[in-house]
C-alpha cells in the first residue's frame, strides 16, 4: 500500500538480516496476530520452516509488479532469483515508452542505455504498445530510428514518434528514417494504432504499411508529414477499410478521400482530424465539396470532424462558405468576425469552439447567433477577443447547463450598462448551476 | 541597562510603516541603521545596472532622510553572516531588528543570524511588514499547503481579518531620544557606494526612468491616489499605448524594495474607495495587484525549489527545449516580431514593462513559441526588472508558461496580433525600435510581409537593417498546443481543464482495454479516460486518510521518472480539489 513505508521495509531488511525480515512478514499477516512471545517463537519456526519471499506464486507476483514503476521493478529484480524472474516476465513487457533526451537539448531524465539493450536482446518479441518521446536532438531522432531498425522479431500492436520539443525526426535523412519505418510496418503486421505526427514518412512507406497491416489498422495520425501526398493518403483509405481515427494537414484532405473513406466496405470513421496551417502569407486554400461531407456525414454519422486553423485572416475565403460537419473548432491565430459570423451560419454540429485572438470589435452578435444555431455547443474558449458582458450573459442564458465548458479571459468582458464584471460572475453562475469564474492573468 | 540596538535594512527601505524599525527605537539608547552589501558580489550576480542603481538610490534616500533626523545610514561592506559579529562587539549591540522575509533564502539566512545574536547575546526583534497577511496564517488555514489556485487563496483572504494598520513615519522626537555618535570619517567607511565602486560603467547611461527612493515612492503614491479619485473610477483600466510606458503613478519597483508599505497603500486605496462610494466595503478586486504578489509569497514560502522545474512539487515537468542561441535572441530583443523586441528594449533600458506586456513575451519565450524553460526567462526578468521579486518572479513565470497554478494552455498570445490590438498606432515600436519608425501601421508588427518598396522607403531592409522573423509562428503553436497536450493528458488525473485535450480520441482503444490481464501494459501508455477518472476518484478517498496510497497508484502512471512525478501528481490533484465546481449558493 504505502510505497515509502515498502521503501524503508525492503531498505532495513537487507541489513538486519533474515530473522527479523521475518518477522516483518509475520506482521504483514494480522489474522494470526498474537502475544508477543508467541510472535517471537512463531518468527523462528517460520525462518525454520523457510519461508521465503520467493515463494510467493508468480501471478502474485507480477500483479504487485504491475503496479511498481519501472525502476522499482529493477531494484526488486535484485533481491533474489525468483524475482528476477517475475521481472522478465512477457506480461510486463508489452508496453513501453522509450525516452530519448540528450543532455544538451533537454532537462528530463532519458531511458537507460544498457536497459534500451537489454530490452531489445530480451523483450523485443514482448512488445506491443511502444512510444518514443525523443528531444529537440537530431541525435535522439537518430537513437529512435536505431532502436526501431532493430525491432525486427517483434509484432507491435500501437507505434508512436513523439517529438517532444522540436520536430526532430524532420531533421534525419528521410531514406533513414523510411527505413528503420518500414521494418515496423514488415515485420509487425497487425499495427492498430500509429502516430507518426511531424515525421518524414512518405507515400512509398505508407504503400507498405497498407501491404502489411491493412486488416488491422485503426488509427493513423500523420498532421504535418510534408512528403506525404494526397494520393498517398487515398491509398490508405482505399485498403484500410478498419480505420476509425484519422489526423493529417488540410493539404492532403480531398474530396476522393471523404469519398474513400465514405466507402460501403470501410467502417465508421470516429475521428478526423484537419490541421489548417498557412506555411507562407495569403496562401489560397481549396475547396471540399458539400456533397463530400454529406456523404461522409451519412456514412458515419457521428464521426468528430476537429479543425485546428492557424491562419491569416484574409486566408479564410475558401472556408466555412457552406454548410460543414465540424465538432470541434479551435481557431489558434486571429480570425475576423465575418467567419466567426459564417461558424454560426454553417456549422450545426459543432461541440467545441476556441478562439484564440479576434480584432478589437466585440463578438456580440455572432456568439448569440453560435449559442442559437450551434444546439450541441457545450464548450467555448476564448482569449483576446471581446464580448460585451450583457451578450455573454445572453450567450450563456442560451446555452444554459449544457455549456460544461466555458473558459474566458477576463480582459475578454466588456462591462456595459446592465453588467460590471463582479456580477457577471454571480449572473454567469446562476444560468450554469455552478459556481463560474472568469479565467486571470496575474497583474505583476 | 543599556539598549544599542541595530536595524537592519534590506527591502523595507523607508522610515514609514517600519515596524521592526519602531522596536529598535523603543527605549534604546543608541540606534544605529544598517545596509550591508558586498561590492563584489554585486559585479559577479545576476542583476543589470538599473536594478543597482534603484537599490543605491533608495539608500542615498534613506541616508539623506536620516541625516533629516541627525542620524545617518550606515552601509556596511561584506556579507551579513561575516559582518555582524564585529558589529556586534564594535558597537555593543543589544538589539538586532529586522523586518521578516518569507522567501525561503532568506528565512534561511535569518535564521542562521539569529542564532548567532543569541551567541553574542543580543537580542533580536523580527516583524512583519514586507506582506499584508502573515503567510505562515494563510498555509495554516489552507491545511497546511500554501492554496495553488488564486480563487482559493481569495478565499481564505475573504476569511481574514483586514491587514494590520500602518505605523506612523519615525520622528525627530524618536530618533532624538537614542541619537547615536556619528564619526567624522562616517562616509569613509559606510557611505552609500556609487555605481562604478560596484564595478559598473556608468559612461552613457541613460538617465533612470524610474528613480528609486521611498520620497519617490510617496509622491508617487499621492499622484496615483490623485488620479484613481479623479477618475472615479476603480475598474480596470482599457489597456492602450499609454498604459505600455512607464507611469510616473507606477508603484510596483517601489513595493518590491519596500520603498513604499504595502499596508500604506492597502489603507489608502481602501480610504479613498470608501469615501468616493460612501462608505461601501470595497471589493478584493480592488486590492488585486497586491493580492497577486501575496499570493506568490504565499506559494513559494516554504518551497525552497520554487525558482526551477526539477525539484519543484507543484511544477509540472515540461520537456523544454535547451536553445541558447534563441534565448539569447529574445533576450537582445532580436527576434524579428517587433512587438516582443519592443517590449525587451524597454525593459532593458528602463527595467519596467507593462504586466500584458510581461505577459507577451512570456508567452512567446515558453509555450507560445520557442518552448525554452521558463527559468531560463525568470533570469533574464531578474536582471532586468526592478520589481522582480524572488517569489514573485517565479511565481509568474510559473503562471504564464502554464507550470503551475492550474491554467489554460488553450491561448497563445500572438506576436503580431496582440501587439496590434494593444497599440494599433504602432507608436509604441517606434518609440523603442526606431529603426521601425517609417513602417506603415498596416506593416509594423509584421515588417517581414510589407513588400520590397514599402521596405525601401522605410529605409529598413528586413533581414538586412531589422532580423527575419526567428520562427514561423503558425508552425510553432501549433506543434507547442501539441506539446502542452502531450504533457497534460499525461497527468492522469487531470480532467479536461483544457477544451483541446478533452477532444474525444479513439487513440485509448486501441490500446488494451483494462481488463484484468492487460493491466500490466496500461500502466505504461496513456491511461484511457475512463480509468484515470474512476482512478482520481480513488485517489481522492485515499488521500484524506492515507497520504501517502496516493504515490502508489500514482507511480503506475509515471513509469521511469522517478518520484518528481509522484508529487507532481498528487499536487495537480490538490488543484483540481482547489478548483473543483462548487454548487452554486445563489441566496
Amino acid at each position: 500500500m504505502k510505497r515509502v513505508k515498502g521503501d524503508e521495509d525492503a531498505c532495513s531488511s537487507s541489513s538486519e538480516g533474515p530473522t527479523e525480515s521475518c518477522k516483518k512478514v509475520r506482521k504483514l499477516q494480522p489474522s494470526k496476530e498474537k502475544h508477543q512471545e508467541e510472535e517471537e517463537e512463531t518468527d523462528v519456526d517460520l525462518c525454520e520452516f523457510g519461508f521465503d519471499w520467493a515463494l510467493l506464486p508468480q501471478e502474485i507476483l507480477l500483479n504487485i509488479f504491475q503496479f511498481l514503476p519501472l525502476l522499482d521493478r529493477a531494484y526488486a529484480s535484485q533481491v533474489c532469483r525468483g524475482w528476477n524472474q517475475a521481472f522478465h516476465m512477457p506480461e510486463l513487457w508489452r508496453c513501453f515508452e522509450f525516452e530519448l533526451n540528450q543532455p544538451a537539448s533537454s532537462y528530463l531524465k532519458a531511458t537507460h542505455p544498457d536497459l534500451i539493450k537489454q530490452i531489445i536482446k530480451r523483450h523485443s518479441n514482448h512488445l506491443q504498445y511502444v512510444s518514443f518521446k525523443v528531444d529537440s536532438s537530431t541525435e535522439s531522432a537518430e537513437a529512435a530510428c536505431d532502436i526501431l531498425s532493430q525491432l525486427v522479431n517483434c509484432s507491435l500492436k500501437t507505434l508512436g514518434l513523439i517529438s517532444t520539443a522540436r520536430p526532430s525526426f524532420m531533421e534525419l535523412p528521410k531514406s533513414h528514417f523510411i527505413s528503420a519505418l518500414t521494418v515496423v510496418f514488415v515485420n509487425s503486421k497487425s499495427l492498430s494504432s500509429l502516430k507518426i505526427d511531424d515525421t518524414p514518412v512518405d507515400d512509398p512507406s505508407l504503400k507498405v504499411l497498407v501491404a502489411n497491416n491493412s486488416d488491422t489498422l485503426r488509427m493513423l495520425k500523420m498532421s504535418s508529414c510534408p512528403h506525404v501526398s494526397p494520393a498517398g493518403i487515398l491509398c490508405v483509405a482505399d485498403q484500410c477499410h478498419g480505420l476509425r481515427e484519422l489526423a493529417l494537414n488540410y493539404h492532403l484532405l480531398s474530396d476522393e478521400l471523404l469519398l474513400a473513406l465514405s466507402s460501403e466496405k470501410h467502417v465508421h470513421l470516429e475521428h478526423l482530424r484537419i490541421d489548417v496551417v498557412s506555411e507562407n502569407p495569403g496562401q489560397h486554400f481549396h475547396t471540399i465539396r458539400k456533397s463530400s461531407w454529406d456523404a461522409m456525414l451519412r456514412h458515419s454519422p457521428k464521426f468528430n470532424l476537429v479543425m485546428y486553423f492557424f491562419l491569416y485572416e484574409d486566408e479564410f475565403g475558401p472556408f466555412f462558405r457552406e454548410e460543414v460537419p465540424i465538432t470541434h473548432l479551435y481557431f489558434g491565430r486571429s480570425v475576423s468576425k465575418d467567419v466567426l459570423g459564417r461558424v454560426g451560419l454553417h456549422c450545426p454540429r459543432l461541440v467545441e469552439l476556441v478562439v484564440c485572438a479576434n480584432g478589437l470589435r466585440p463578438l456580440d452578435e455572432e456568439l448569440i447567433r453560435i449559442a442559437k444555431r450551434c444546439t450541441q455547443l457545450s464548450a467555448i474558449g476564448l482569449g483576446e477577443c471581446e464580448v460585451s458582458c450583457s451578450a455573454f450573459v445572453e450567450f450563456v442564458k442560451m446555452c444554459g447547463r449544457r455549456l460544461s465548458q466555458l473558459s474566458i479571459m477576463e480582459e475578454v468582458l466588456i462591462p456595459d450598462h446592465k453588467y460590471n464584471l463582479d456580477e457577471i460572475h454571480w449572473e454567469v453562475s446562476k444560468h450554469l448551476g455552478r459556481v463560474w469564474f472568469p479565467d486571470m492573468m496575474p497583474t505583476w | 541597562m543599556v539598549v544599542n540596538s541595530v536595524h537592519w535594512f534590506r527591502k523595507g527601505l523607508r522610515l514609514h510603516d517600519n515596524p521592526a524599525l519602531q522596536e529598535a527605537l523603543n527605549s534604546a539608547d543608541t540606534v544605529r541603521c544598517v545596509y550591508i552589501l558586498d561590492p563584489w558580489f554585486a559585479g559577479s550576480a545576476n542583476v543589470g545596472i538599473n536594478r543597482w542603481r534603484f537599490l543605491l538610490e533608495s539608500l542615498e534616500d534613506l541616508d539623506s532622510s536620516l541625516r533629516k533626523l541627525d542620524s545617518r545610514l550606515f552601509v556596511v561592506r561584506g556579507q551579513p553572516a561575516n559582518v555582524f559579529p564585529s558589529l556586534f562587539k564594535e558597537w555593543n549591540v543589544t538589539r538586532l531588528t529586522f523586518e521578516y522575509d518569507s522567501e525561503p533564502y532568506g528565512k534561511e539566512r535569518d535564521g542562521a543570524i539569529i542564532k548567532m545574536a543569541q551567541e553574542f547575546g543580543v537580542e533580536t526583534i523580527v516583524r512583519n511588514s514586507h506582506t499584508l497577511y502573515n503567510l505562515d496564517r494563510i498555509v495554516e488555514m489552507n491545511n497546511g499547503s500554501p492554496p495553488l489556485t488564486f480563487k482559493r487563496f481569495q478565499a481564505l483572504v475573504n476569511r481574514l481579518e483586514l491587514p494590520m494598520k500602518p505605523l506612523p513615519t519615525i520622528t525627530q522626537e524618536q530618533m532624538g531620544s537614542c541619537r547615536t555618535k556619528i564619526a567624522d570619517n562616517h562616509d569613509e567607511h559606510y557611505s552609500v557606494p556609487s555605481l562604478e565602486e560596484l564595478g559598473f560603467k556608468t559612461q552613457g547611461l541613460d538617465p533612470a526612468v524610474w528613480k528609486g527612493g521611498e520620497s519617490e515612492a510617496l509622491e508617487r503614491l499621492n499622484k496615483h491616489l490623485d488620479r484613481k479619485a479623479w477618475v472615479a473610477s476603480f475598474e480596470r483600466a482599457r489597456i492602450n499605448m499609454c498604459s505600455l510606458i512607464a507611469s510616473p503613478t507606477g508603484l510596483s519597483p517601489y513595493l518590491r524594495f519596500g520603498c513604499l508599505s504595502c499596508r500604506v497603500f492597502y489603507y489608502n486605496l481602501r480610504e479613498l474607495y470608501m469615501k468616493l462610494r460612501k462608505n461601501c466595503s470595497p471589493p478584493l478586486s480592488l486590492f488585486g495587484q497586491l493580492l497577486w504578489r501575496e499570493f506568490f509569497y504565499a506559494a513559494g514560502t516554504n518551497n525552497p525549489n520554487f525558482d526551477r522545474m526539477e525539484g519543484n512539487p507543484i511544477c509540472v515537468q515540461i520537456p523544454w527545449d535547451h536553445n541558447p542561441e534563441a534565448l539569447a535572441k529574445w533576450a537582445e530583443g532580436s527576434t524579428g516580431f517587433p512587438w516582443i523586441d519592443a517590449i525587451m528594449t524597454q525593459l532593458r533600458q528602463e527595467g519596467w514593462i507593462h504586466h500584458l506586456a510581461r505577459h507577451a513575451v512570456a508567452c512567446f519565450l515558453t509555450r507560445g513559441d520557442l518552448w525554452i524553460s521558463w527559468e531560463s526567462g525568470m533570469r533574464v526578468f531578474e536582471e532586468l526588472l526592478l520589481d522582480a521579486d524572488w517569489s514573485v518572479n517565479a511565481g509568474s513565470w510559473m503562471w504564464l508558461s502554464c507550470s503551475a497554478f492550474f491554467q489554460q494552455f488553450f491561448h497563445c498570445y500572438c506576436p503580431v496580433g496582440f501587439g496590434r490590438r494593444t497599440d494599433p498606432s504602432g507608436d509604441y515600436i517606434r518609440r523603442y525600435i526606431p529603426k521601425l519608425k517609417d513602417y506603415p501601421n498596416r506593416y509594423i508588427y509584421e515588417p517581414w510581409r510589407a513588400p520590397e518598396s514599402v521596405q525601401k522607403a522605410a529605409n529598413c531592409i528586413v533581414g538586412v537593417d531589422y532580423p527575419k522573423p526567428m520562427i514561423n509562428h503558425a508552425e510553432g503553436s501549433r506543434l507547442n498546443i501539441e506539446r502542452m497536450k502531450q504533457v497534460y493528458q499525461q497527468l492522469s488525473h487531470y480532467r479536461g481543464l483544457s477544451l483541446l485535450a478533452s477532444v474525444p480520441t479513439i487513440q485509448e482503444e486501441a490500446e488494451p482495454p483494462p481488463t484484468d490481464d492487460s493491466q500490466a501494459s496500461s500502466s505504461t501508455c496513456e491511461s484511457p479516460p475512463h480509468t484515470s477518472s474512476a482512478q482520481s476518484n480513488t485517489l481522492k478517498r485515499g488521500r484524506s486518510s492515507e497520504p501517502q496510497s496516493t504515490q502508489m497508484c500514482t507511480h503506475t502512471k509515471h513509469q521511469h521518472t522517478s518520484t518528481a512525478k509522484g508529487d507532481q501528481v498528487q499536487q495537480q490533484e490538490q488543484w483540481e480539489e482547489q478548483s473543483e465546481h462548487q454548487p452554486v449558493d445563489l441566496q
